[in-house]
């Protein structure tokens, strides 16, 4: 197996997301090398803040994305509720207020898709649960420039279809537990330290 | 080159194209947002390179009609974000009450729900009479939904509930009236308002204004082109004048920071004092 040289995780998640999200970031140690960028499906007002919620709770550091900024290792970053969140390719962050998509803003699919182009094989994707099929189309964009595709296994999702539908159009490389998850991505850590 | 190397240099190309033909520039727009855009118009379009728009761009103008369309769809409401509209009520309309008349510049103003929320909120505070509005945008079609003032009524529902959390004094349903599924607001809340045309990428400054609304629009440029806007703000600005940006953008990295206190810090809004 050739071991590739991840640059960054992108997670998606809707119904059920909250503690799935928990599961998997909790794995990760306050020093992991990689940045990691979620969009979860949540309504327009939550106080606090999703990822003051989930700062609290983990040992690496969770924060809103903010436009403009540059994207660190070692960081947890929350797409703001109401905007769609973009990857650069210079690796900083883009906000838009463009239209849903699926009926979702911010948009897995969208935070992919850029993803993919900034990071190209460098990027692992994962598909969580939820009620819907945003991410699919996402997730096969990030599969087909190459870098890796994880799903959760729909059988231990709370909402089983988002996974299920990421599944159907794309051959993901891990169909996992949360709990493999989250060790598949600390696992990540040890390849490429000191090169981001 | 790889495909994406291409692609990139295909939306460069284009946007020279739309440059250099139409006068609109878009080079200095956020690359994603806008590759998201065009890949979209080139989907809708049954076009499968965006090379393939460049003859189009240059001889087609219904073709460029609907690109200029597509390039700045917004998503607006009325009230979106009420906690900013209740900071505007608490905060910055006790310092225009100290104006015998003033002005305002609704910057970006799109399909113009933020700018009837504006007159709402000063006509319930009792300032619209002394109030002049103008509302600007580069794109003419949204500015013409924007003066007719008709809106989906199945939008006031949540307009409703904005507004009553934005302080909404009488009830919503004063300021339009429903019919075959649309709502028209009340001509009155036209009276003060000036809709017009206007880039804030290539024009210049619109003066002497008490206050600047400008939001969710700076989110779609590059550092570059937020730095230079900002500073066509602050010289568009009165002494003393307040700019309310969209709350997830922020003057701290232009070069006018220091020239702006901070009202409202969750809410962004500033307020001129150098």
């Amino acid at each position: 197996m050739i071991k590739q040289q991840y640059q960054a995780v992108v997670i998606g998640a809707s119904a059920g997301g909250l503690h799935a999200l928990l599961a998997i970031l909790k794995q990760l140690p306050r020093n992991y090398a990689l940045p990691v960028v979620v969009v979860q499906h949540i309504g327009e007002h939550m106080e606090p803040s999703l990822a003051d919620y989930l700062d609290r709770c983990c040992d690496i550091s969770v924060r809103e994305a903010e436009e403009k900024q540059f994207i660190e290792g070692s960081t947890v970053y929350i797409a703001p509720a109401g905007y769609h969140l973009l990857v650069e390719e210079d690796r900083t962050f883009s906000l838009s207020v463009d239209p849903r998509v699926q009926y979702a803003r911010p948009s897995i699919d969208v935070l992919f898709d850029s993803a993919a182009d900034a990071f190209g094989p460098n990027l692992v994707g994962v598909v969580l649960t939820g009620a819907n099929a945003d991410g699919s189309q996402g997730l096969k964009k990030i599969k087909t420039v190459g870098g890796m595709a994880v799903v959760q296994n729909p059988d231990t999702a709370e909402a089983s279809e988002m996974p299920r539908k990421a599944m159907e159009i794309t051959a993901v490389d891990y169909v996992m537990a949360l709990e493999e998850i989250g060790q598949l991505l600390a696992g990540l850590n040890h390849w490429d330290k000191g090169n981001l | 080159m790889t495909p994406q190397e291409i692609e990139k240099l295909e939306i460069e190309l284009l946007l020279e194209a739309v440059y250099s033909r139409h006068g609109y520039d878009f080079r200095h727009y956020a690359p994603a947002s806008l590759k998201r855009r065009i890949k979209h118009l080139m989907a809708i379009s049954g076009l499968h390179h965006v090379s393939e728009m460049l003859p189009r761009i240059l001889h087609d103008e219904l073709f460029f009609d609907a690109f200029l369309k597509d390039m700045s769809i917004v998503v607006t409401e009325m009230f979106r974000d009420p906690k900013v509209f209740l900071a505007l009520r608490e905060k910055i309309v006790p310092i225009l009450k100290t104006y015998p008349i003033f002005k305002v510049w609704h910057a970006g103003c799109a399909t113009g729900e933020e700018v009837y929320a504006i007159a709402i909120l000063l006509t319930e505070e009792g300032l619209y009479g002394r109030a002049q509005i103008y509302a600007t945008d580069y794109n003419v079609r949204s500015l013409e939904i924007a003066s007719k003032g008709i809106y989906p009524v199945d939008k006031i529902k949540q307009y409703t509930e904005n507004h009553h959390k934005a302080g909404g004094k009488v009830p919503f349903s004063d300021y339009y009236y429903a019919q075959y599924g649309s709502a028209k607001l009340q001509e009155s809340l036209k009276e003060k308002i000036v809709f017009s045309h206007h880039n804030l990428v290539s024009d210049g400054v619109f003066g002497e204004m008490n206050l600047i609304i400008c939001r969710n629009v700076l989110i779609y440029f590059d550092r570059e082109l937020q730095n230079r806007v900002l500073n066509l703000f602050y010289q568009s600005l009165e002494p003393l004048g307040i700019l309310c940006l969209g709350t997830k953008e922020t003057l701290a990295f232009s070069d006018v920071a220091n020239k702006f206190e901070i009202v409202s810090k969750d809410e962004k809004i500033y307020r001129k004092i150098a």
